[in-house]
Order: structure tokens, then C-alpha cells, then sequence
């Protein structure tokens, strides 16, 4: 048996965010199909244009339109893609010198092997058919239909004014998903293995004797690791609770419902579970409450094995029980 | 300025740490190490910092739940960055030369096998123009060492060269992932993964955590007959973006070194996480051809995501300590192919370099 359990985990987000009015123009541009750059007064041409001069501080107002042809500056061979890459065989990612601009430009170049890249070959934008203004409207540069590598064919950067357009591109959606192997602690996989034989196990310090549930590492108050496990009653007194009465996405219980710190018996720290079985109106702190387990058969090794908490209909337990657990 | 010096310093490395993200378990014994060296208790130490970044742990506040390994009942002076150690150390030394404290433990960790690394600081990106396309970190490497190699400033043969180099030198190391040098031919032979990057041209995915402790004045001499003082400190940042920078150049490295006094120095610990960064550092640093790069084998035999730069610290400070340096610098490195660059200079005698500190 490993020493620890793990699951696999993603974490997902997709993020809004405004682009403000350089961005803005850029993405416009990659929407319509042209390539903005941004003029510094140090006489670049950078694309992506950037928001500020980096000599003067000032946002950058000077805007020009450059090729969808370039030249290789850098490149890269993908050998192990990874999720969210342009592609997801095999692939280079290059530096781009665009012609007209004075900077490279980051992108995925599709050819099939490193043999078919070379520091300075020319290639072009493949637009994405279906454009939304984002640098993904850009599915990849691939080597120029005449790419014979002369310069010649460069066309200058076409100065002056980029196509103003009525509905400029001003937020843009980015998804976020990052996939982990999640691992408990060694007291924590202790804890969901004991959860897996219906037992509610805790970690004591051996410095303080506080007994933690779920357990820790190490005790936050003194900094002991806390090595000695515990089994802890099933019963427990309700500190300080909640009613949710507000609908959210995921909920799996129609509101009101109570959400409560259940301070085990034995335990120095509350756990936060459900108070099902009484009306949500009559939880209350003191209230004594004993554990509901799943059928057996639905066991695994997670804190859900406890369905949840209900009364026990013993008396409230005083005050002082769990005054300092609040 | 007051006289500050490194006195206390642990690390663990490994490929894999079997154990939860908040790494509580890994900076406990940690800890325990730096109160063996210096003799003092958590109630010695006035000030706390760490370095962690919530995208390796993949939960939110995970330095939060890290602070159990510290004990805070009496509660402590702490605080955190979304940086490498160093820069953790870095806000610690501050905060002595402002007098209110005159120790600090500086620590930091991190899970990079949690998630897939090169792929997870994609979001250290500008988030509009390039996270979208999920440039990893090898691959901006691989961008970066094929611009100096199409220079001419450097190629495989030398960059084989600092890896042979790196994993001989490791053989010593105990706590290195990855070491045994064998030959550069040997080397060259092996196959490409991120053209023109072989995989010993890239550190390896690390777990781990280290800590650093940190001493003003006589606290530091009580600890320490020879305590590694922190002569001067500098760091500088370089556009984010990969196309506004020469990417053969460090100019935030260049210029963080030229704001201290690199006279002397005979060790230097480089965090150079791809072989071809330690040549690029080795030019802006301007380092004399005889001063010993990374005897530690450096970040290519190891590299715990928020620990490393650090370690370069507490690897110097060691040599210092045993008398096998005078002068020593240390660097860390941040961001995608050194746009962040933090030095600092350690030595046997106090005295700072106040140009470090403009
Ligand atoms: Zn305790």
C-alpha cells in the first residue's frame, strides 16, 4: 500500500478579461484578419503591440498594420506536446520576425519534423476559419506558398491608418484548466482510510495533546508533528452553524439546509458538516449530534461516507464544553 | 545598514515527494535542522517569510496551511511571496535593515510533480497573447538557446559541456536528483527533446523545500564564527514578452550585477535551470574565468520550483561557513528564460555594498 492516497484532480476557470484599448486593437485586428503592430518611439514595430512605450511610460497610440508573412528568428521542436498546445502531435513553436515589424512574434509553426525547420524560412499566418478575436484566431504559421527564403517578396509595414471597425473587440474569454495528481498527507490518508472502515480517526500532538480531525501534520500551535492517532466518538457537540438558503451551482440539497462545526467528542477542533433530520430552525449551538453513515456498500475512502450529522436528543451540552472552539 | 548574515540552512530534494502539497510534513524536520544549527527556538526567530506558488499545489491560500509546520501560538511576524526563496529572503533582509527584527527564517516549497510543470507555469505568461497557447518553459528554453546557438555565442558542444560539468559535480551532492557525469560525446549522442534541448539541458521536475536563516550583528556571531554576510543584494526585471528582449541577453542579470561590488568573489552558485542560461549569466555577470560555477551541480541536478534560487544562496553561505570562500555570489532566476534575475553577494567579512541598494 503507498504511504499516502491520491486522486486525480483538475482545476478549471475560465477567466474574463477586458483588453483594454491596445489589446483591444490587436485582437480586433486577429478577428478581422490583420495583424496590428504597435509602434514604440524607439522606433520598433512589436506585435502583439505593447500597452506602454517602454522609453516613455505613455500607452501606446501608434499603430501600424504588418504582413502575415515573416521569417523564423527562433524556433523550437515540440517532441511531447502538452493539453491546450495548438496541436497536439508533434509541432514547433517559433519566434516570427513578421515583415514590417522590427520584433519576432511567438506562435505555433505545423510543419511535420524539426528537418523542415530552418532559422530564417519564411512562413505565413493560417487563419482560423471561425474567429472570435483572441490569439488562437491564428491557428499556426506554415511555411510560405513561394517560401524561397528571398527577402525580396518583403513587403514594408503598411504605415499609417489599420481599418477602424464598429465593433471592436474589448473582452476576451480564456479558459483555464490545470490537471494535478492530488496526494493527502500521511495523516490525512490515515483519516480517509479509517473513513473507509467507518471510523473517524484524529492525530493527538505530543507536545500540547490537542487531538485534530481531520488530522495535521504537524500541530499549527506549537509546530509538533503530531504522531499519535487517535479514534474519536461519533457524537459531537454543534458550535456554530449556518443556514443556506441560497441556491448555488452544484448544490445537492434543496435549501434551507444547515451547515455546521461539529466538535467531535474528544476532538480540540470542530469539522464542518451537514445537519440533516431536524428543522433547520431548530439547529442550535450546544446541540448534540451523532453521526449518519452511507449504506456500507457506498463506502469509499472520503469524508462523503458520512452522510451527515443528526440529533441525538440529549440534553445541549454547556457552554463551556465548546466555548473556546469557536 | 545593519550587518546581516546567512547563518542557518536546510533543503530536501527529490523527484517525487510522497506527501500533500502544503508540504508540511517536508518543512518540519527542515526547520528542525536550521534550530540544530543555530540553537534557537521558533520564539528566536522575529521574522518568517516564505515562497510557494498556489499553481503548483493547485488549491488556493496553500501557504496558509504550510505555516502549521512554523507553531504559532505565541502568533508570529510572517508573511509571503508568490516568488522563489530568494526573493522571500530578500523581504526578510528588509525587514531587519528596518530594525523591528534581528532574525528571520525564510523557507519555501513546493510539489512540482503535482501537476505537469513546464506546462503549469505557462500561467506565469502574459495571460492574453501567450498563456492561450500554452508556450511550456522547455519550449521558450528551447527558443532562447537556438537565438544564442544561431548567433554563434554559443553551441550543443558548450552547453554539453555545462551539463557534464553540473552532473560531476552533483556526485558529491546528497541532495541532488540527478547526478554522474559520463562524457560530452556521450552526451551529444543522446537524443534530442526539445530541439536543439537534450533532457540533461533541462532541470528536472523537483520537489522539495528549503529554508534560510538570517542574523543581524552580534545574533549572527553568537551562531557562527564565520556567519556569511550578505554584502549586497540587487535584482531587475526584463520584459515578460519573448520578442522584446534579445533573448541571447540578460539585461535584468547584467544589471543587477553591476550594482554590486563582484570584486573578489571565488564561488558563484548560478540558477540556471537550462544549460545554455549558465552561459548567458556567466557573460552578464561578468565572472572571471576562474571563479568555481555551482559546485552544489546547480539547478541542472536539481530544481525545486520556489526553493532553488535560494538554495544557490544557502549553497554559498555553506562555502563560506567552512572556509572554502572568501566571496561568494549567489543568483536566482524567475519568469520565462531569465526575465527575473535577483544576486547577491556573501562573504566572510561585513560591510555592505550600498550601491546594491539603490
Ligand atoms: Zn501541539
Amino acid at each position: 500500500m503507498p504511504r499516502t492516497l491520491s486522486a486525480p484532480v483538475t482545476v478549471a476557470f475560465d477567466y474574463t478579461r477586458s483588453t483594454g484599448p491596445v489589446l483591444g486593437r490587436f485582437f480586433t485586428g486577429l478577428r478581422d484578419g490583420v495583424l496590428v503592430a504597435g509602434r514604440t518611439t524607439d522606433g520598433e514595430v512589436v506585435v502583439p503591440p505593447p500597452e506602454y512605450d517602454p522609453v516613455t511610460h505613455e500607452p501606446t497610440t501608434e499603430f501600424v498594420e504588418v504582413s502575415p508573412v515573416g521569417s523564423v528568428t527562433s524556433w523550437t521542436w515540440v517532441s511531447e506536446p502538452v493539453a491546450g498546445q495548438p496541436f497536439d502531435r508533434p509541432f514547433a513553436f517559433a519566434l516570427v520576425l513578421l515583415d514590417g515589424a522590427t520584433r519576432p512574434f511567438l506562435h505555433a509553426l505545423d510543419v511535420a519534423s524539426p528537418a523542415e525547420v530552418t532559422t530564417g524560412m519564411r512562413v505565413q499566418v493560417r487563419w482560423r476559419a471561425e474567429r472570435t478575436g483572441s490569439i488562437t484566431d491564428i491557428e499556426a504559421f506554415e511555411p510560405a506558398a513561394d517560401g524561397d527564403g528571398d527577402g525580396d517578396e518583403r513587403a514594408d509595414g503598411v504605415p499609417g491608418t489599420p481599418r477602424t471597425t464598429l465593433d471592436p473587440v474589448t473582452r476576451i474569454v480564456t479558459p483555464v484548466a490545470l490537471d494535478y495528481t492530488y496526494a493527502a498527507s500521511p495523516e490525512e490518508s490515515a483519516f480517509y482510510r479509517g473513513l473507509a472502515e467507518g471510523r473517524i480517526l484524529g492525530q493527538r500532538c505530543p507536545t500540547c495533546a490537542k487531538v485534530y480531525v481531520p488530522p495535521r501534520s504537524a500541530c499549527p500551535a506549537d509546530g509538533t508533528p503530531t504522531t499519535d492517532e487517535v479514534e474519536l466518538a461519533q457524537t459531537g457537540t454543534v458550535t456554530t452553524f449556518c443556514i443556506v438558503n441560497v441556491p448555488f451551482l452544484g448544490q445537492r440539497i434543496k435549501p434551507p439546509y444547515v451547515s455546521a462545526y461539529v466538535l467531535l467528542d474528544g476532538a480540540d477542533i470542530a469539522f464542518l458538516h451537514l445537519i440533516l433530520e431536524v428543522p433547520a430552525e431548530e439547529v442550535r449551538m450546544g446541540m448534540r449530534v451523532e453521526a449518519v453513515w452511507k449504506p456500507r456498500e457506498e463506502w469509499g475512502t472520503t469524508i462523503e461516507n458520512i452522510s451527515h450529522f443528526k440529533p441525538t436528543g440529549e440534553p445541549d451540552a454547556a457552554y463551556d464544553t465548546y466555548s473556546q472552539h469557536l | 545598514m545593519r550587518d546581516v548574515a546567512v547563518v542557518g540552512f536546510a533543503q530536501r530534494q527529490m523527484q517525487d515527494f510522497d506527501g500533500s502539497p502544503t508540504c508540511v510534513e517536508l518543512l518540519v524536520p527542515v526547520f528542525k535542522e536550521c534550530y540544530e544549527q543555530t540553537g534557537w527556538t521558533r520564539r528566536d526567530i522575529g521574522f518568517w517569510c516564505s515562497g510557494s506558488s498556489d499553481y503548483l499545489a493547485g488549491r488556493s491560500f496553500s501557504f496558509v496551511q504550510a505555516v502549521d509546520a512554523i507553531g504559532v501560538i505565541p502568533p508570529v511576524n510572517e508573511s509571503h511571496v508568490e516568488m522563489d526563496l530568494a526573493w522571500a529572503m530578500y523581504e526578510a533582509w528588509l525587514k531587519i535593515q528596518t530594525g523591528e527584527v534581528d532574525t528571520a527564517l525564510v523557507y519555501a516549497f513546493g510539489k512540482s510533480s503535482a501537476g505537469v510543470l513546464r506546462r503549469t507555469l505557462g500561467l506565469q505568461l502574459d495571460p492574453y497573447t501567450m498563456t492561450p497557447l500554452w508556450p511550456d518553459t522547455v519550449s521558450l528554453a528551447g527558443l532562447q538557446a537556438r537565438a544564442g546557438i544561431d548567433a554563434g555565442l554559443w553551441d550543443e558542444q558548450a552547453m554539453a559541456e555545462v551539463a557534464l560539468r553540473s552532473l560531476t559535480d552533483a556526485e558529491k551532492n546528497e541532495h541532488a536528483v540527478r547526478r554522474g557525469g559520463s562524457s560530452v560525446p556521450e552526451l551529444l549522442a543522446r537524443p534530442l527533446y526539445a530541439d536543439p534541448l537534450r533532457k540533461h539541458d533541462c532541470a528536472p521536475v523537483t520537489d522539495g523545500a528549503a529554508a534560510i536563516v538570517l542574523a543581524a550583528g552580534d545574533r549572527a556571531r553568537e551562531v557562527r564564527d564565520r556567519p556569511a554576510w550578505l554584502s549586497g543584494i540587487s535584482h531587475h526585471i526584463d520584459p515578460m514578452s519573448m520578442g522584446t528582449r534579445d533573448l541571447t541577453r540578460s539585461p535584468s542579470a547584467a544589471r543587477s550585477a553591476a550594482a554590486l561590488d563582484l570584486t573578489g568573489v571565488d564561488v558563484a552558485e548560478l540558477h540556471a535551470p537550462f544549460s545554455h542560461q549558465e552561459l548567458v549569466l556567466h557573460r552578464e555577470l561578468a565572472l572571471a574565468d576562474d571563479v568555481r560555477i555551482n559546485p552544489s551541480g546547480g539547478a541542472l541536478t536539481g530544481n525545486p520550483m520556489f526553493s532553488a534560487g535560494g538554495i544557490r544562496v544557502g549553497e554559498a553561505a555553506r562555502r563560506i561557513w567552512a572556509g572554502e570562500s572568501d566571496k561568494a555570489l549567489a543568483h536566482a532566476t524567475s519568469g520565462p528564460a531569465l526575465q527575473q534575475n535577483l544576486v547577491c553577494t556573501l562573504g566572510a567579512a561585513t560591510g555592505s555594498t550600498t550601491g546594491g541598494h539603490r
